[in-house]
C-alpha cells in the first residue's frame, strides 16, 4: 500500500469540498473492496476520505411509503433492522447473504452500490425495488444509476448519502452464490407492487439488468410456473472460470421462480 | 498520525502512517503477534478481532480508524473470562482438538466467541454459516464445531455461574 493523507470529515460538505479540491482523493466506505484494492496496488490515490464520522449517513427510517438507509449502513445493521425485517423483509435476507460475518461488519450500503460489482447482491435490490440513490448533490432513480462494469452515474466528488427504497408488496430474492466468496453467480430480485412487478438480475452479465418478459408475465400471475419457459439469451451474459453464459442464463429463470416463491412466503 | 484507542482493556496511543493496516500495527509495532495474516486478500479469517464488540478483518482496516474505538485481539480474550487464563472458547478447542496446525486458530476463537455472545446456543447450521469467512487449511472444519458449540455452552455456563 503506497502512502496516502487521510482525512476524516465531520461534515457531507467538508468530505465534498475535499474530495473536489484535493487531487487525487479517493472516498473510504467500509473498505472492504477499496482497502483490498489499495493492498494490490490497483489504486494509490493520494488522498483518502473516510465516511465514518457523517452522522448524516446513518441510520435508517421509514415514512410508510418508503424505507430510507443512510449509506455508512453496515450490511450486518440492515440484516438486523426491525424496520427492514419488517418492511421489506427481502431486503433484510439480501444482507445477510453478503460475503462473511466480517465483512458484513465492515461493508456499507453507499460502498456496494457506488462500486457496482457486477457480481454484487445490493444493485438487484436497488434496481428491483426502483429505489432512489440520494447523493451529496441530487436524486438519482436506480433505472439510471448503475451505467456499466462498475460504473454508475455518480460524478467525481458526488457522494452517496443514502438510498430510498420504495416499500413493495411483496419481494424475494435468490441467488446462486460463488462457493468461495458468496458473491452472485446468478442473484434475482424480484418485487411485486400494486402497479406492477419488476425483476432485476446481477452476476449474470456486466452490470445489474431488468427482465421485461418476466416482469410482464409476472404482473399477470404472479407464481414462479408464469415465467418457467421464459429463458434469456447467453449472448452479453458473463462466460469465466465459475459458469459459462448459458448456463448463468439458465440460472436467471431458476433464481426468479425462487425469488417469487420466496415473495409468497 | 496520532490514534488513541482501547487496546484490551488498556488505552493505548500510537503515532502511525494513515495507509497502516490494522493487522500490521498489532504485529510490528505492538508485537501482539497472536492476530494471525493468512491471506492478506480478506478471505481466510486468522486476523479477525473484535472492533467495539464486532468481529472484523484487521488486515482490511485501516489504523485510523482504531481512533476512540475498542479493539479486543486474542491475546486480550483469555484474561476477560475462563479458568486458568484460556478463554473458555479456546478451553473448548483444546479440549474438542478443534486446531491441527493451529494458524487459522486466533481468527477462529475471535469470530466464535462473538458468534456465541450473539448465540448462546447456535446449532451445527448456524456455526458452520457463522464460521464463513474462516478458512482452515488443514481442513479440520468437523472439530472447530464441535469447539465452538461446546464454548458457546461453556461460555454460558460460567457467565451464569457468576
Ligand atoms: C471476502 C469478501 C466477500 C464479499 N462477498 C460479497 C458478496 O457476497 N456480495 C456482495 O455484494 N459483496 C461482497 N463483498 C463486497 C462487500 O459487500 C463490500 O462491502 C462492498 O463491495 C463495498 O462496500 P464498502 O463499504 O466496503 O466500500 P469501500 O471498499 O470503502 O468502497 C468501494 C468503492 O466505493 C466508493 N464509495 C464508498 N462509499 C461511497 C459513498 N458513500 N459514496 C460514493 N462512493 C463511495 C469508494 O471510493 C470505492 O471506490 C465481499 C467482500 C469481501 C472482502
Amino acid at each position: 500500500m503506497r502512502a496516502f493523507a487521510y482525512h476524516q470529515p465531520n461534515e457531507i460538505s467538508e468530505a465534498v469540498k475535499l474530495l473536489t479540491s484535493v487531487e487525487d482523493c479517493k472516498v473510504l466506505g467500509g473498505g472492504m473492496t477499496l482497502i483490498p484494492t489499495l493492498k494490490q496496488r490497483l489504486a494509490a490515490p493520494a488522498a483518502v476520505v473516510d465516511l465514518a464520522k457523517l452522522p448524516a449517513l446513518k441510520g435508517i427510517s421509514d415514512d410508510g411509503v418508503t424505507v430510507t438507509i443512510g449509506a455508512m449502513t453496515p450490511h450486518a445493521v440492515v440484516a438486523a433492522s426491525p424496520i427492514v425485517q419488517a418492511r421489506i423483509p427481502a431486503l433484510a435476507h439480501l444482507a445477510s447473504e453478503i460475503g462473511d460475518p466480517a465483512v458484513r461488519n465492515r461493508g456499507t450500503l453507499g460502498g456496494s452500490v457506488a462500486n457496482n460489482d457486477p457480481a454484487a447482491d445490493y444493485p438487484a435490490a436497488v434496481l428491483g425495488l426502483g429505489a432512489t440513490i440520494i447523493t451529496s448533490a441530487r436524486e438519482i432513480a436506480a433505472d439510471r444509476f448503475f451505467v456499466g462494469l462498475f460504473e454508475t452515474a455518480l460524478e467525481p466528488g458526488e457522494i452517496i448519502t443514502a438510498i430510498r427504497f420504495p416499500v413493495p408488496v411483496a419481494a424475494g430474492y435468490a441467488k446462486f452464490k460463488a462457493p468461495a466468496s458468496r458473491y452472485a453467480l446468478v442473484g434475482v430480485f424480484v418485487a411485486r407492487f400494486a402497479d406492477g412487478v419488476r425483476v432485476a438480475v446481477t452476476g449474470a452479465g456486466a452490470g445489474v439488468f431488468r427482465v421485461a418478459a418476466m416482469e410482464q408475465a409476472l404482473s399477470q400471475s404472479f407464481e414462479p410456473t408464469s415465467i418457467a419457459s421464459i429463458k434469456i439469451d447467453a449472448a452479453g451474459l458473463t462466460s469465466d472460470i465459475h459458469a459459462e453464459a448459458d448456463y448463468r442464463a439458465h440460472l436467471v429463470t431458476v433464481m426468479a421462480k425462487r425469488a417469487v416463491t420466496a415473495a409468497s412466503r | 498520525m496520532q490514534i488513541s484507542f482501547t487496546l484490551n482493556g488498556r488505552p493505548t496511543t500510537v503515532d502511525v502512517a494513515p495507509a497502516t493496516l490494522v493487522s500490521d500495527l498489532l504485529r510490528e509495532q505492538l508485537s501482539l503477534t497472536g492476530t494471525h495474516v493468512g491471506c492478506d486478500t480478506s478471505q481466510c479469517g486468522a486476523c479477525v478481532v473484535h472492533l467495539d464488540g464486532a468481529p472484523v478483518k484487521s488486515c482490511t482496516l485501516l489504523a485510523p480508524s482504531l481512533d476512540g474505538a475498542t479493539l479486543l485481539t486474542i491475546e486480550g480474550l483469555g484474561a476477560t473470562a475462563g479458568s486458568n487464563g484460556l478463554h473458555p472458547m479456546q478451553e473448548a478447542f483444546r479440549e474438542h482438538h478443534g486446531l491441527q496446525c493451529g494458524f487459522c486458530t486466533p481468527g477462529m476463537v475471535m469470530t466464535a466467541t462473538a458468534l456465541a455472545a450473539a448465540n448462546p446456543a447456535p446449532t451445527e447450521a448456524e456455526v458452520r454459516r457463522g464460521l464463513e469467512g474462516n478458512i482452515c487449511r488443514c481442513t479440520g472444519y468437523q472439530n472447530i464445531v464441535i469447539a465452538v458449540m461446546a464454548g458457546a455452552a461453556a461460555m454460558h455456563a460460567t457467565s451464569a455461574g457468576e
